[in-house]
């Protein structure tokens, strides 16, 4: 096995995909020669050539559309959108189209499109490049919303999202791209959508969490062992559709749950999970669910992102609060 | 009856015709030499003098900020250098009452709009105070969506012909920023109300790393103002004064009421995209490098005007040295300005009282940053 970082991860996925099914084409901005502005494309284009790997005009909603009609031609488009803070550009491609394909076909055509985008915070970005946008196609209906946390679930949910028959937005945290490297495999492997990953086993409390937050939660868990708390970190890896029978067993074991992303408060996949959750268990509860977010505030310039984003000092604190409640 | 043979409208050929008559206009070629004399420039030798001063000064302040940059003290960066002739002769054109619409690269010409330059570097650091534009200043911050700001311009023009101000809005994309849904939109509706705006594409060759022949099947871009109904013209974008004449000639149609116009300025971004990791030489040879590098505006313009005697060494000299002097004085004013807060961000997205979350997240930053 091979150490990986995220993006090497990110890039041999789509290398087993466009080897193992001819309809798979990779397109975006700069994605081609220059192998994306993270180089998570590097080398596709020169091994697979221009008609599989290949630059388009700079158009997010251009690209949107041309992903539709070429699922509509049989192919299996995997388009970038460089940052998921140019999003807004394409919504209508993403919500009103993509994800209402089997809604006006009468579940009759699916939309085999995998769209990839980084996103998040803590690199240092100019504005509308690191904000967390997830919550709002993960309201949509129609979609499924992929975020891993590590190389490996990287490599294994981006090929399960590009043989998935219908849209899934997959979100690719900008500070997990180089942050660590660890074995992933070369052949080709999946892991199923929909399902959140233990890891790391605990009794006390639950933390939910996706994308870099999961890595504060598990220095968080570190951290609360040293104060004799057990905690249980869940990786929800796919926000839409949620796992909410991992997340509601596990509720059920610790009495004690929060939940955190990076995003802001108002803009929620933690809201959800903390519904599901007083919604099926709420006899489980020993304290309320917390969560812990950034501010409403849209995201800052690099000044104040340190302060702005959630860490695992958060996390402890918020923790604790809901263990010693 | 024998019917007469009409000839069928042919569209490759009516294509074929439309795109020969975009010529590319130039006044001063890559010597420094005037080749069109049809063209009055009105501009005085002052006037001269003053345009190459702004364009060096604009070199000097690129220079400054890559090195400012590299060294961690400025924030988001994208270069300028071999665009000062698009920048700065375009801006020249402009009246202070005008409005401008700036893309992220257009920080130059807002400052020469009168934007302070320390606000300018606090802006690149994403400091709230670099956004506050002084009132009398008719500019918005840098737009970071490409061609989000050429919609806006038709909002801003209509307004201004509503309110039957002698005014124009004027704005800036680039070559990739052509391809935007916006772009269409834009020059489509500020022809459609026959708005005062001027939109002009920095036509640099390369949307980060997409040669321009990708970006469209469209020989010139100038050609996509034809489907808006808005007058067009491509230009020599390293050509001062071609830059000049054609924004001023755009400029008196607006006010006079003709509508909008489109002018697109072929030139050469010579640096990176942006501070954040480009690398050109991914995508570009050194040889194309060199070719642009052979038009550059400052060399051009040093030598018609040092052929007119108006320019020396020592001349430009002195103009360095103020750049450089004005450069370190803003950049230490903005060193002074305390760090932004999560606080600060809080107070200034919000117009009069917070909400009840918004008030608690107040005082949580509060302690927190004050720790």
């Amino acid at each position: 096995m091979a150490q990986m970082t995220m993006i090497q991860a990110i890039t041999d996925a789509l290398r087993c995909e466009l080897k193992e099914d001819e309809n798979v084409l990779v397109f975006g901005e700069d994605v081609g020669v220059n192998g994306g502005v993270f180089r998570a494309t590097e080398g596709l284009q020169k091994e697979f050539g221009e008609d599989r790997v290949f630059d388009t005009p700079l158009a997010e909603s251009g690209i949107g559309g041309l992903s539709i009609g070429l699922a509509l031609q049989g192919f299996r488009p995997v388009p970038e959108i460089q940052f998921f803070g140019f999003v807004y550009e394409v919504m209508d491609s993403i919500c009103g189209q993509l994800a209402r394909m089997r809604y006006r076909s009468g579940g009759s055509l699916g939309a085999p499109v995998t769209i990839r985008s980084p996103f998040g915070g803590g690199v240092h970005t100019p504005e509308m490049h690191s904000d967390s946008l997830e919550g709002l196609v993960a309201s949509q209906p129609g979609l499924k919303v992929v975020v891993p946390s590590t190389p490996y679930d990287a490599k294994g949910l981006l090929i399960s999202s590009i043989r998935d028959n219908d849209p899934v937005v997959f979100l690719e945290h900008l500070k997990l791209y180089r942050s660590f490297r660890e074995e992933v495999p070369e052949e080709s492997y999946t892991i199923p959508l929909g399902k959140a990953d233990i890891k790391r086993e605990g009794s006390d409390i639950s933390i939910f969490a996706y994308g870099a937050m999961v890595h504060e939660s598990l220095k968080a868990a570190e951290a609360l062992q040293k104060e004799n708390y057990s905690a249980e970190v869940i990786d929800l890896r796919t926000i839409q559709p949620l796992d909410i029978e991992t997340i509601i067993a596990s509720v059920e074991k610790t009495g004690r749950a929060i939940v955190v992303q990076e995003a802001q408060k108002q803009a929620g996949i933690a809201a959800n999970v903390v519904s599901e959750i007083t919604e099926r268990a709420i006899l489980s509860l020993e304290a309320p669910v917390l969560r812990v977010t950034a501010p409403d505030t849209v995201y800052p310039f690099p000044q104040a992102e340190a302060v702005w984003l959630p860490n695992s000092k958060d996390i402890v604190a918020t923790a604790k609060k809901v263990l010693e409640f | 009856m024998v019917s007469k043979k009409v000839q069928q409208f042919d569209p490759v050929v009516n294509l074929q015709e439309i795109e020969e008559k975009f010529e590319m206009f130039q006044i001063l070629n890559e010597e420094g030499e005037i080749v069109n004399t049809e063209v009055d420039l009105q501009l005085s030798d002052e006037q001269l003098v003053e345009l190459m001063s702004r364009m060096v000064f604009t070199r000097i302040l690129d220079q400054r900020s890559i090195s400012l940059n590299r060294q961690g003290r400025l924030g988001f960066y994208a270069p300028t250098a071999g665009q000062e002739a698009s920048q700065i002769a375009s801006h020249y054109a402009l009246e202070k009452e005008d409005y401008i619409l700036p893309g992220y690269r257009d920080v130059p010409q807002i400052v020469w709009h009168g934007l302070p330059l320390w606000k300018a570097f606090l802006w690149s650091r994403g400091h709230f105070v670099g956004g506050q534009i002084p009132e009398d200043v008719n500019v918005l911050s840098p737009q970071i969506i490409i061609g989000a700001q050429y919609v806006q311009t038709a909002g801003v023009a209509l307004g201004i012909q509503k309110r039957g101000k002698k005014e124009v809005a004027v704005t800036y994309t680039g070559d990739g920023g052509s391809s935007q849904g916006d772009f269409y939109e834009g020059i489509n509706f500020a022809g459609a109300f026959k708005a005062p705006a001027i939109f002009i594409v920095q036509n640099n060759q390369y949307a980060i790393s997409t040669p321009r022949e990708l970006q469209t099947a469209a020989s010139t871009i100038a050609q996509k103002g034809i489907a808006a109904g808005i007058p067009s013209i491509q230009v020599d974008g390293m050509d001062p004064l071609a830059v000049y004449v054609a924004t001023r000639d755009a400029r008196k149609r607006a006010i006079a009421g003709e509508g909008p116009s489109l002018i697109e300025t072929v030139c050469y971004r010579y640096g990176p995209h942006t501070m954040a990791g480009d690398d050109p030489t991914r995508y570009r040879t050194s040889e194309t490098d060199s070719k642009w590098e052979k038009k550059d505006p400052i060399v051009r313009f040093r030598k018609f005007l040092m052929s007119k005697g108006l320019w020396s060494e020592e001349k430009e000299a002195e103009v360095i040295a103020n750049a450089k002097e004005e450069i370190k004085a803003a950049i230490k004013k903005a060193d002074e300005t305390p760090k932004q807060k999560v606080t600060d961000l809080i107070r200034n997205m919000n117009d009069g009282d917070l909400p009840f979350n918004l008030k608690e997240q107040f005082q949580i930053y509060t302690e927190k940053e004050s720790k």
